[in-house]
């Protein structure tokens, strides 16, 4: 029974991952391609949200200054749980680029928030996207909400 | 008009505040003339009708180890030359008059400058940091800056 009710609840998740639109450099354009007609995510139903506050999902997609990550920070809390992030490119999972000798770029974007799920790429082509999206979907699909209260 | 007439156009008109012209080399040529000057030759070099530089295209710091330099790039609509002006600065406390008044662009150019080396153009309409956050430490496009631990407690 709570087995059920687990797997309703994680399947109603997954399957409306609304997610912020959140770019910040050059990975944001392979996220609108994404979106747009010929890679389609709604079809998994991945639609973006302008606010954080109607979004699961946060897509950051770009590279993160200092400047910029306090407001990364201010976005995520407003985020209603359960929320999930996933790190697209190589700037968002390392610093990429701006690894080795930059003053100014955040070296990886779980040193301020929880990431899920890193997909690399530079930028990651949209099947990476989805790919990653689906991964999510799966990690998602494990989790216990009920089971592990009992 | 070609830079070595504007040299001897600022030269006969400004006498010991400009210094020399590197034309060799240089695209476009560079008249360099001294810090404190910088204001009243930007402003003949927009307002004469000969030379009328209207369009200042870039405005950038210089760090030359043992001294710094701000470089501005000019052009003429009119007459569709160009020209370069330098004024070299010592390393302690570099400062030179502001031209925002002369050129309104260059305002965000200067808050750059200053961010990044910190150069003071005094008397601008706003000198702030312009790409780094207020409270940062130091401007790092100097050669001897010196990377922070953390910035606000991530890792940098």
């Amino acid at each position: 029974m709570v087995g059920n009710a687990d797997l309703f609840v994680n399947w109603a998740r997954k399957s409306s991952l609304w997610y912020l639109l959140f770019a910040t450099a050059c990975c944001g354009i392979e996220l609108m391609q994404a979106g747009a007609s010929r890679y389609d995510m709604d079809r998994f139903g991945a639609v973006f949200r302008a606010t954080p506050r109607q979004a699961d999902l946060m897509l950051v997609a770009g590279t993160i200054t200092h400047k910029m990550a306090e407001r990364v920070k201010r976005l995520y809390d407003q985020m209603p749980e359960p929320k999930y992030v996933i790190a697209m490119g190589s700037c968002a999972n390392t610093g990429g680029p701006f690894y080795k000798d930059s003053y100014c770029v955040v070296k990886g974007v779980d040193l301020i928030i929880p990431v899920d799920v890193f997909i690399p790429g530079c930028p990651p082509r949209p099947e990476a996207l989805i790919d990653g999206i689906m991964k999510l979907q799966k990690i998602i699909m494990r989790r216990k909400n009920y089971g592990a209260k009992a | 008009m070609e830079a070595q007439a504007i040299f001897d156009i600022l030269k006969g008109k400004f006498g010991d505040a400009v210094v020399e012209l590197q034309g060799e080399g240089y695209s476009p040529a560079f008249v360099v003339v001294a810090a404190a000057a910088v204001k009243e030759v930007s402003r003949f070099l927009k307002e004469d009708p000969n030379l009328s530089f209207d369009v200042l295209m870039c405005l950038s710091g210089v760090d030359y180890k043992e001294k710094f330099a701000v470089a501005y790039h000019l052009h003429s609509l009119k007459h569709r030359h160009a020209i370069g002006l330098k004024a070299m600065l010592p390393r302690e406390n570099p400062s030179l008059p502001t031209v925002d008044d002369v050129w309104p662009a260059a305002n965000f150019n200067e808050r750059e400058a200053f961010d990044l080396f910190g150069i003071v153009f005094e008397g601008s309409k706003d000198l702030r940091r312009i790409l780094l956050p207020p409270d940062w430490e130091g401007h790092p496009l100097r050669k001897d800056y010196k990377y922070p631990d953390f910035y606000h407690g991530i890792k940098v």
